[in-house]
């Protein structure tokens, strides 16, 4: 946090702006300034939030205490979600029957793999569209850009018929590969290269350093924040895509998390505590990368411009 | 993350650079100058491969009565295109994700607003609020449907518990034409209104509260405040949030396809999942082709409608 503070800050124009006078801000600071200073207005907007908050989490709740109840109570009627003695059996079936935690290592693998080489890929091509002079620079980028509208469903049917082709169907590298094309996030890590000042890179040069070794010694510390906000945006996506890896996979063995809960959903009938089980289990490890870097994560949306001014 | 990365660099660019214009270390003065396309290789191949190679093969195959059963294929020109014009089952279809797109983004709009407002305005439990909020987005499409087909089950789900309690009929939720879209737009809203809500929310910590300041030294009040400083600031960021929610209402697919398969009645089939019914379970893939071009054709269109509409000054 401090530490960005003396960074260039990413601005949606794309230029590390001087420190903008801002309040330091923590996190749950408050601020007067939106409601006034009124008793009434607070008591609204708090009743309001709380309102929307209960709602949101009312699934939630509903779901997770199914999941802790035998199916037999599970399956009488009534609005109070608990309707017998707590238990984990759920939770003991889902993780005895081994799916789960197959899928769950499968996304865990995929996310992380997809997530390393479009960082790699992108911030590369970000810093060759942003400073190179190559022929055809102008064309790529305008490619590039333009390909941000393409709806990735529009790619499915040939996509499938190359994976047939290199004979990938089934395979991990068929869900991978086709994620790791991520013209946004080149787009967005372009923006924020072409903000920085040359010449702490001439500078570098000058002292001897290969345009690699510019990059990373030079370029990349700079870039720390952006990075971490397109690795964790990245991230999410893989994590949560479904389309591609369903209709890439057929294999159980390889599916991912969302695949696998949605296609083999009807091995488990109508046990609903056990869906929720599952269901919560999958939802888990996101949740708790959230807990420990919520912070982060906010900032990320404002860091990657998509938020900004 | 930082080794990984460049263990990963470093073969890449030394499997490549012998072959051509080595970007040598730079010597000095006589430096060379810095071409970069080395560095652009990777994406550009991958770009390639699995971007613009589909889209072209995609738009030939739109022209051919290519299939996945059988094995010769035809040229047959304009015939998918004509074709689909005339096909019905497109316009309803379409019809559907136009209507699922009117649904939800207003809501995924202002309900997002108004949450960030509400956060923003200084309520103590930040962090309690931007996780009950965002929380859903971080769950894969799997995993809502599944909650959401609980709390919709028809005897015992929650939404017909709550309705008994309260002496009402159930409903059949996702069973009934008439409310199954309604009920997964309401599960949209649920699940991912926490991206909007937290660019809205970085949008308004982005306000100077100069701005404010000055404004209640001027007496302005708190509503005021809100209608003359507060949203006009974020008119941009609301430009931003409507148009990209338009663009991913318009694709909806996979809760729609887990949750009903476009059922009750082909009542709730998007056009995303004609396309993979007419090629993946029809085998139709030339048809299919053609039907995802007129479908890409619309969404351009929309986005230059919308960039006209919403004058973006951008850098």
């Amino acid at each position: 946090m401090s530490a960005t503070t003396t960074r260039p800050r990413l601005h949606p124009a794309g230029g590390p702006l001087g420190r903008r006078p801002r309040r330091p801000k923590g996190d749950d600071e408050s601020t007067p300034l939106l409601l006034g200073h009124g008793r009434l207005p607070k008591v609204l907007a708090s009743g309001a939030l709380v309102i929307f908050a209960l709602l949101w989490l009312l699934p939630f709740v509903w779901a997770i205490a199914t999941s802790f109840q035998n199916e037999q109570d599970v399956a009488t009627p009534g609005f109070n979600p608990i309707k017998g003695a707590l238990t984990l059996e759920p939770y003991r079936v889902i993780l005895d029957r081994g799916n789960v935690p197959i899928w769950a290592f499968n996304s865990i693998l995929i996310a992380t793999l997809v997530t390393v080489i479009t960082i790699v890929i992108s911030t590369l091509a970000a810093y060759g569209l942003s400073r190179g002079t190559f022929r055809g620079r102008k064309l790529l980028l305008a490619v590039t850009v333009s390909s941000i509208m393409v709806p990735p469903q529009l790619l499915i049917v040939p996509l499938f018929q190359e994976m047939l082709a290199f004979n990938l169907v089934d395979t991990y590298w068929a869900v991978i590969l086709p994620q790791v094309v991520a013209p946004m996030m080149v787009f967005i890590l372009k923006r924020f290269f072409d903000g920085i000042p040359r010449e702490l890179e001439e500078a570098a040069r000058i002292d001897g350093a290969s345009d690699l070794r510019v990059f990373w010694s030079v370029v990349l510390p700079l870039s720390r924040p952006i990075v971490a906000a397109v690795s964790v945006f990245v991230f999410i996506g893989a994590w949560n895509n479904f389309m591609w890896p369903f209709i890439v996979t057929n294999d159980p063995a390889l599916m991912t998390l969302p695949v696998g809960l949605a296609t083999v959903k009807d091995a488990y009938g109508v046990v609903y505590a056990q869906s929720m089980a599952s269901a919560l289990l999958a939802a888990a490890p996101l949740i708790i990368v959230f807990l420990f870097f919520q912070r982060r994560i906010v900032k990320s949306v404002a860091t990657t411009g998509l938020g900004g001014t | 993350m930082s080794t990984t990365a460049s263990r990963a660099n470093a073969p890449d660019d030394s499997a490549i650079s012998p072959s051509a214009s080595t970007p040598a270390p730079v010597a000095g003065r006589g430096r060379t100058r810095f071409t970069g396309w080395v560095f652009v290789l990777p994406f550009a191949v991958t770009f390639a491969l699995f971007m613009v190679w589909p889209i072209v093969q995609g738009l030939w195959m739109s022209f051919t009565d290519e299939s996945l059963t059988l094995s010769g294929t035809d040229f047959v020109g304009f015939d998918n295109y004509a074709e689909a014009f005339a096909d019905p089952d497109v316009w309803s279809s379409l019809g559907n994700t136009v209507f699922f797109t009117v649904i939800t983004v207003v809501p995924l709009v202002v309900v997002a607003l108004a949450m960030a407002l509400l956060v923003h305005s200084g309520l103590a439990g930040q962090w309690v609020w931007r996780l009950a909020f965002f929380a859903p987005y971080l769950l894969p499409v799997s995993v809502v449907t599944i909650i959401w087909s609980w709390l919709y089950q028809p005897d015992l789900g929650m939404a017909n518990q709550a309705l008994d309690k309260l002496g009402m009929e159930p409903i059949g939720w996702l069973s009934d034409e008439a409310f199954a879209m309604w009920s997964i737009a309401a599960l949209t809203v649920w699940w991912t209104v926490g991206f909007n809500f937290l660019l809205y929310l970085a949008a308004l910590q982005s306000i100077p509260d100069q701005l404010h300041e000055a404004a209640a030294l001027d007496g302005a009040g708190a509503w005021r405040r809100l209608f003359s400083i507060t949203l006009p600031q974020l008119n941009r960021t609301t430009a931003l949030v409507a148009m990209l929610q338009v663009l991913a209402s318009l694709k909806v697919f996979d809760q729609i396809y887990i949750l009903t398969k476009g059922g009750p009645n082909n009542s709730t089939r998007p056009i995303l999942e004609y396309i993979y019914d007419v090629g993946f379970t029809g085998y139709r893939l030339g048809y299919a082709s053609a039907i995802s071009y007129l479908f890409f054709a619309l969404i351009i269109i929309i986005s230059i409608a919308q960039l006209r509409f919403f004058p973006r000054q951008e850098g």
